[in-house]
Order: structure tokens, then sequence, then C-alpha cells
């Protein structure tokens, strides 16, 4: 009998327990089915996935308490206690969706964000390369895009009716003085940096975040590179000059160094490309920078970049006063610029960002009257001669710091604030034909507490909320800057923003000191975009309205120079812009379309009332197009720019009225240039090459077109001198280098 | 009584532990052997995947669960015609095979996944990511065949993707070939642990070598 018990009671010991079924119907928050969910027992193997009509089903042989799990990736995972017994469950289940930075809106208006992480990216680093008008440099490959000015006479980007004062660089948080080479006139100058020194740039034409300031129009925000991917060496070799760098990777890649030098030397460069100019100093620079990067414990990098560059250049034009004169501008530049800024996550959701910069900037400008031998002349009567014999020395010191701090709160939303002071000393002398000597000093101390929320009311509805506090010394006053903007996302992923801002600017340096107090200048930006991204194309229309007031009007000061004298100047800008990219239609081949339309009005510096100014025009377009023919391993990239002609003016003073008049006016011929470039990659694809070429050959200009910017006038307004390029077609030849240094074996060595 | 009870007892407790493993096993079977019909129909991938994920996490400590939930992840990528859905899916495999990593470290397979994760991330754009991604895919195989020399997968794995690499790139079967043709020897000798180790891919090799005759 017992050994029956016995049996008994092992029988149903090993007997499998009754099973429970469990099913179900899971849906999204508005009651679309999900398919592809898991549903699981926790802890158990028991659970299914539901079908695309989001139905699960399946049977348990638990018992008792135990949590039901559904997830998905994109979605709120669910959990439920539930009670197995005998009865069937039927559970229908609604998964609320995560805001993820993927799906949700983006907080877009008025900004060209470029990064290759990013799903907007418009332009990166090989983009920049790669458009042919851009000739390698930053500011200007951002030309063919909406919104800008295609001005050649100066550097710089004019953007929505703005001058190019009115746009401020950023790099890694921290404003850039003297981006640009230093301002020769007739000829705009290169910046500074790299291409390849950056991540990613935001291009914001407007309507720009309250962690900027200082720039009515337009910022560009560099972020400059995290750690390399591997250690490289680099060469280069071209008509302009030679460079070379190295970056190298620490073995645990948490760390890395870099230098680079280049000589630039365009003696060979303007063979080639004869040039309008009589040089008597060929264009000499000598760069070099440094940089190391180390990735902190806790995720974050500390980044340091120093630069410093020293350059010389002279050239000689025809005076435009007189038939056999000339005048000789020569120009000798040296400057320094050092960044070191820290971002980290402090635990919690805290991020921090903190940098400080330090950089200087001295410029010696000499101007000669000289005769038919190239022998100075200084001729008093009449006068004006001798005020073409002039020296100009600048001295410039400029000192920044910040600190932003951002917190991350539940899903997406974001709040950011912090500060930033900046320190300006820039000393000017500015010496006469006889010797006198008119030194200014301009010295400013500007702090600003900016603050900044990014509200995401669903994945659909988000709003950018923020404020800026500004203080210069200068200026003496408070201003105050609120920032808005709002993006809606459609169901079909195109998306809509407004945004509003107020922006405040100082007057810039070269119409200090000024003769009164001054208030700041200050513009509005409305701004309307729809705009439709996808991982191969990007379409957007972007429309703005721009009021200007309290703009810096001019008057001449005792050196003779003009000077700011007051708010009284203001103007507007209005217009609709489109951009097209594409690079899915035809195979291999990347393209984009850019257009313009700017109807903009002003009355400042030394204008006698509101007139369109000089560096506007009315429409503008760009096409850009890249193939790359894969069997040649060759790239081939075309980039036509036009803009229709741009008014100009000879305003003068007029000692009768005792005031600036117009003389004379008209409207330049419209823009047209095309460019092109080839690529020609040899090592492409190759295992692990020593070295990787590109061959570049690039020719601006092709078709020889003629290109006015502007018209200089003699000083009785008698004659007027057409503004343009210093050659026709600049041909560009060069070859770049670089050396993988292949670590890939020590690293694992090392990690084993 | 007494000894019915101890006898009980141990019978049960003994059938209890081999039930486990025997389930572990049974199931791991079960859906191993599914995922070789999967290709027919890519949805059923992501149900492999969850039912890998469930023995993965009851269990805690097999790391050849999570290996395969992350193993139908990333083969489900290869299938998804929205590229732009692919980051999310490559990163739930990432999220589920440095959970193996963490129960098996330095196992050759465990990097070849890695590998093959990296590969779903660059498919999303190509040109793009190259410079990142090409090189994660590289030293992960260089890994794994550090890790285990005799491992067939990371041969084929690079073979692989020379072979689909355009001969200009230095691709094309040329390049592609004596790598596949060792990865074959290796299959011709490789024997797995156990019936639930990984031991996939030689028909594929098999049909790469094919393709290039």
């Amino acid at each position: 009998m017992k050994k029956l018990i016995c049996l008994a009671a092992l029988f149903i010991g090993l007997k499998a327990n009754a099973q429970t079924k469990i099913s179900g119907r899971i849906a999204d928050v508005k009651g679309k089915p999900l398919g592809g969910v898991s549903v699981a027992l926790k802890n158990t193997y028991d659970g299914s996935t539901t079908d695309s009509l989001g139905n699960y089903s399946f049977t348990s042989t638990e018992t008792g308490k135990k949590v039901l799990e559904a997830t998905l990736v994109g979605f709120r995972s669910f959990e439920q206690e539930i009670t197995l017994g005998s009865a069937s469950l039927h559970i229908n289940i609604s998964l609320k969706e995560l805001v993820t930075e993927l799906k949700a809106v983006v907080i877009s208006a008025g900004a060209f964000v470029a990064s290759d992480k990013n799903k907007g990216a418009v332009l990166n680093a090989i983009d920049i390369v790669t458009t042919p008008s851009a000739n390698g440099d930053v500011t200007s490959a951002f030309k063919t895009l909406p919104g800008t000015q295609q001005v050649g006479e100066s550097e710089g980007l004019f953007v929505r009716g703005g001058s190019a004062t009115e746009s401020k660089i950023y790099m890694d948080g921290n404003l850039v003085n003297n981006f640009f080479y230093s301002s020769t006139p007739g000829i705009a100058t290169r910046g500074r940096f790299n291409p390849f020194l950056f991540r990613g740039t935001i291009f914001s034409s407007g309507g720009y975040s309250a962690l900027y300031g200082q720039a009515l129009s337009s910022v560009l925000v560099l972020e400059s590179k995290d750690l390399p991917d591997r250690t490289e060496a680099d060469l280069g070799i071209s008509v302009v000059g030679i460079g070379g760098g190295i970056q190298k990777l620490a073995k645990d890649k948490k760390s890395s160094w870099g230098v680079s030098y280049n000589y630039t030397n365009l003696l060979l460069g303007f063979a080639i490309n004869k040039q309008k100019q009589d040089f008597f100093q060929i264009p000499v620079y000598h760069q070099g920078d440094a940089n190391f990067r180390i990735k902190t414990k806790s995720g974050g990098m500390i980044k340091y970049y120093g630069y410093i560059s020293g350059n010389k250049t002279g050239f000689r034009n025809p005076d435009i006063d007189s038939a056999s004169l000339k005048d000789a501008f020569s120009i000798e530049n040296l400057n320094t610029y050092q960044n070191i800024n820290w971002k980290d996550n402090l635990g919690n959701g805290w991020r921090i960002y903190a940098g400080i910069s330090y950089s200087t900037n001295k410029d010696d400008i000499v101007n000669e009257l000289q005769d038919a031998a190239n022998q100075k002349q200084v001729i008093t009567t009449p006068v004006f001669y001798a005020f073409k014999n002039f020296k100009v020395n600048n001295r410039a010191q400029y000192a920044q710091a910040r600190v932003v701090a951002e917190k991350k709160l539940n899903g997406l939303n974001v709040i950011r604030f912090g500060s930033d002071y900046f320190y300006s000393n820039e000393k000017s002398t500015y010496t006469l034909y006889d010797g006198t000597e008119f030194p200014g000093t301009v010295k400013d101390n500007l702090v600003s507490v900016f603050a900044e929320s990014d509200i995401y009311i669903t994945n659909s509805l988000a709003a950018k909320l923020g404020g800026r506090l500004e203080h210069s010394e200068l200026i003496s006053k408070w201003n105050v800057a609120p920032r808005v903007s709002l993006a809606y996302k459609f169901p079909d992923n195109s998306q809509a923003s407004v945004a509003y801002g107020l922006f405040y600017q100082n007057p810039d340096r070269r119409i200090l000191p000024a003769t009164a107090n001054l208030d700041y200048s200050r513009a509005a930006h409305y701004i309307l975009q729809y705009q439709k991204l996808t991982s191969q194309r990007t379409f957007r229309v972007e429309a703005f309205y721009k009021k200007y007031s309290d703009l810096y009007k001019t008057s001449v000061n005792i050196a003779g120079r003009e000077s700011a004298a007051s708010n009284n100047g203001f103007g507007d800008a209005k217009g609709v812009e489109l951009f097209w990219r594409d690079k899915k239609t035809f195979k291999n081949v990347d393209y984009w379309i850019s257009y313009s339309y700017l109807d903009t009005k002003r009355d400042f510096l030394n204008y006698p009332y509101a007139i369109t100014p000089s560096f506007a025009a009315n429409h503008t377009a760009a096409l850009v197009i890249k193939k790359f023919v894969l069997p040649w391993k060759t790239g081939f990239n075309l980039s036509y720019n036009f803009a229709t002609g741009r008014p100009y003016y000879r305003i003068a003073y007029d000692n009768a009225q005792t005031k600036y008049v117009i003389t004379d006016a008209g409207k330049t011929i419209n823009y047209n240039s095309m460019s092109f470039s080839v690529n020609y990659l040899p090592n492409l694809g190759k295992t692990n090459p020593k070295v990787f070429a590109v061959w570049v050959l690039g020719i601006n200009n092709v078709l020889g077109q003629n290109q006015v910017f502007n018209y200089n006038y003699s000083n009785d307004g008698s004659r007027k001198v057409p503004v343009t390029p210093p050659s026709k077609r600049f041909i560009f030849i060069g070859c770049f280098l670089s050396f993988g240094i292949d670590r890939t074996q020590d690293a694992i060595n090392n990690n084993l | 009584m007494k000894k019915c009870m101890l006898f009980l007892a141990v019978v049960l407790i003994t059938a209890g532990a081999s039930a486990q493993s025997d389930k572990y096993m049974a199931a791991m079977k079960n859906n191993i052997a599914a995922i070789d019909t999967s290709f027919k129909n890519p949805a059923s991938l992501l149900t492999l995947a969850n039912n890998f994920e469930r023995i993965a996490t009851a269990e805690k400590n097999q790391w050849l669960a999570y290996y395969y939930a992350a193993l139908c992840h990333v083969n489900y990528t290869y299938t998804m015609q929205d590229k732009s859905k692919i980051d999310a899916v490559a990163d739930k495999a990432t999220a589920l095979i440095d959970k193996a990593d963490s129960l098996q470290p330095n196992n050759s397979e465990i990097s070849c996944m890695k590998s093959m994760i990296a590969s779903s991330h660059m498919m999303v754009n190509p040109m793009q990511r190259y410079m990142e991604y090409g090189q994660e895919i590289s030293s992960y195989l260089d890994a794994a065949m550090q890790q285990d020399p005799s491992n067939p997968r990371p041969e084929y794995l690079r073979g692989q993707g020379l072979k689909y690499t355009p001969e200009q790139f230095g691709g094309g079967c040329a390049t592609a070939k004596p790598v596949l043709q060792s990865s074959l020897d290796k299959y011709n000798k490789f024997k797995p642990v156990s019936d639930i180790h990984p031991n996939w891919g030689k028909q594929r090799v098999e049909m790469l070598l094919a393709d290039c005759k």
C-alpha cells in the first residue's frame, strides 16, 4: 500500500501541470496594431510574438502569480502581474511610443544641420571639399545653400540681406574672431580652418538658438572632431603649397594628439593663373596647428586646439584718379588661436560643456601711392592724393570663457542654461601720410546668460523656448533677446516649423571708436519652414521676414574715417528660399539645387536713405552635381552659381547740403560662374593600402564668364572701375596622401 | 515511508534538474532549427529572436541564448527594406551580444557577431559610414580569428564581404576566393562544442564558392 501511495505521489509529481492559454491583441495608443512585439512571461520560456495584426497567443504550464511583459524596439515596455490557473486569459495591451531622437520632430527652422550622425545632414567635410566652387573653403561651400549671397569682392557670409559682419562663426561653442584671413581690398580671403577639423556644422540662416548671440543675421556653428578613427599621417602637395600632419591615436583609443603644418606660396599658382593685380609680394602663408583630445572616464571629452599663422601679401592696382600712378597695398598678419573645452556627463541626466579660448591678431597694413617706377609719391594738391599714403597697425586680443549645463528630463525634453564672458581689446593706430598718428583702443567686456528648453509635447510636436541676456561694457546696457521655435511633424514624416527671435549686436570694430553713445543694433526674425527629409533626399522651403532697427549710422571723424555716430539706421528683408538635394534618382549621382529670393532695403552706415545694399541680389541660385564613377575611381563635380545683378552706388558727402547723397547708381551684370573639379582616388578599395592618395584638379569659372561684383569710383565721381575677380579662371592641381598606420593588431594584443 | 519520501525527493529533484536542462536544450534546438527556414519569412526572425531572448532572460547565464537572439536580429536587418530603421534593430542586437560577451568574454563567435552588427549599421548609408564601420567590421573579424583560429566564420564573413565589394575597390571573386576556400577547409574540420553551439554558414560558403567558379 505504502508503495502504491509512493508511486502515485511520484506520478502526480511528474505529471505536467495544466496549461493556461494567454492571448490578446497589442496596439499603440492610437489603436494601430503592432506586429513583432515580444510577449513573455517573465523568467520563463513561455511567450510569443505578435503577428502583423497585433495578435498573440501562447500556452503556459506555469501556475500562480507571474509577470506578463510586452516589449518592442521604440516603445515603452509594458508589465502586468497575472495569475495563471486553468482559465484562459485574454489580455489586450496598449504600448506607448518612446520619444526618441530618430523618430521625433527636429526643431530646424532656419538651420542647416550637417553632420554624419544626424539624419538631417546637409553638408559634411567631404561635401565641402568636393564642391568645386568652394575650393576647400568651409564658408564658400555654404554659398551653395539658400540664404547666402554670391559676394566675391570680400570674405564672409552675407545672409538674407545682412552684411558679412552680421554672421558669426563659433567653434565648439566659442566665438572665433578673425575666422578669415585679414581683408585685402577687392579680393575675398579664405577661412583659416581646414574643413576636416570639423565633425559637424550647423549653418543657421536665422532664428538661431539662445546659446548664441552678437549676430544679427546668422551663425555658423562648427563642432570639432572627437578622437580620430586611427593613427594617420598625411601630406599634401599642390600648386599653392605643401603641408603635412600627423594624428596619433593612443593604443587604448582613449586619447589622441596631432600636429600639422602648411606652407602656402602662390608663386606657382599665380604663374598658372595670371592675376590682374601686380603682386610685389606673392602671398605667403605659414600655418601650424596642434591638438589633443582625451576621453574622460564618464564618456566625456577634453579637447584642445591651437593654431598659429603668419602671412604676408602685397599688390599694386592702377590708381583710379590718375593715368600713371599706382596704389600699392601690403599686409602682414600674425594670428594665434587657442581653444580648450570639456564636455562630460555628470550623471543623473546632467551634461556640462565648458570652454575657454584666447586669440590674438596683429595686422600691419601699408598703403602707398606710387609712380610708374614704383616709388612712393606724396602729392598734397589736391590733398586726397596724399591720403592714399597711410598705415594701419592693429593689435587685438580676445578671451572667452563659457559654461553650459544641460539636464535631460524625461523623453527628449532638455533644459540648457549657461553663461559666457567675452573680453576684447583692439588697438588700432592709423597713421597719415605726414606721420600724424590716430591711435584708438576699443575694449569690451561682454557678459551673457542664457537659458533654453526643448519641449517635446509629443513625438510630433516640439517647442524650443529660450532667452538671452547680454551686457556689453561698450554700450553699458542690458539687452533681452527671446527666441522661440515650434515644429510639427506630419504623418508622412515631413515637418513644418515656425521661429521668432530677437538678435542684438555691437558695432563692428571698423567703425569704432564711436563719436556718440550707442545702443545695440537689433533684428527681429520671423521664419516659416516646411521640410521633408529622407536619408537620400532633402526638400525644404522657407519664407522669412527680418526687421532691422537701431542700425549704426556713420559720420566722418577727425582722422577722415567713417565712425559710428548714431543708432538711427533701420531696414528690413523678406524672401523665400528653396533647397532640394537628391542622392537617389540617379545612380552614384548626388546633386542639390538652391534658390533664394530676397527683397531688402536698409539705411545704415553712410547711406542717405533706405536703399538695397550693394551686397544684396534679388535672385540667387546654385546647382551642385557630383558623380562618382566607380570603375574609374574618379569623382566628377560641377557647380554653377548664379545671381542677378547687384546694385552699386557712389555715395558722397555733399558740403552744400551737409549730408550724404547718391551721385551715381547702377546695377552690375548678372553673376554666372561654373566650376569643375575631378578627384581621382587610385588606391580606393585596396585592402590595407599603405598610402591613400587623392588627386585633385579644379577649375573655377571654367567658361571664363565675366563677373563684376561692384564698382569703384574716382574721387570726383567722373570715373568708375568694375571690381572683378583677380583672375578669370583659377586652375588648381594637387595631390593629397594619407598614410594609415593600422594598429588593429596591436589593439587586439593589448586587449587580450 | 521515509525511504519512499527520500526516493521521491531524489527522483523529483533529478527529474526536475534534468527537465530543466533538457527543456533548455530542446528549446534551443527547436529554435536553432527554425533559423534555417526563417529566410522564407523574415518576420519569423523577430519571433525567433524573441524566443531566444525569453530563454536567455529566464536562464540568465546562457550566453548562447543571447548570441542567437542577436543573430536573429542581425539577420533580420539584412532583410529590412526601410534602411532608416536598421539602426534601432542593430542597437538591440548590440545590447544582447554585450550580455553574451559579459558571460563569455573573448569569444570568437561573439566577435563575429559584433562585426555583423557593424555591417548592419554600415548598410544604412555605406558612402558616409564606411570610414567608421568599415574599420570596426574588419577589426572585430581580426579579433575573432585571433581568438579561435579554427573558427571558419570570420573568414566566411570576410570572404562574403569581399565578394560583394566591387572589383575596383579591391573586392570581387579573385580576392574573395582564397579566403572563402580557407573558410571551407576550416568548416570541413570544424566540430561544434555541442548541438547548440554555432554551426552555421557552411552551405553559404559553398554557394559563394560555386558562384565564383
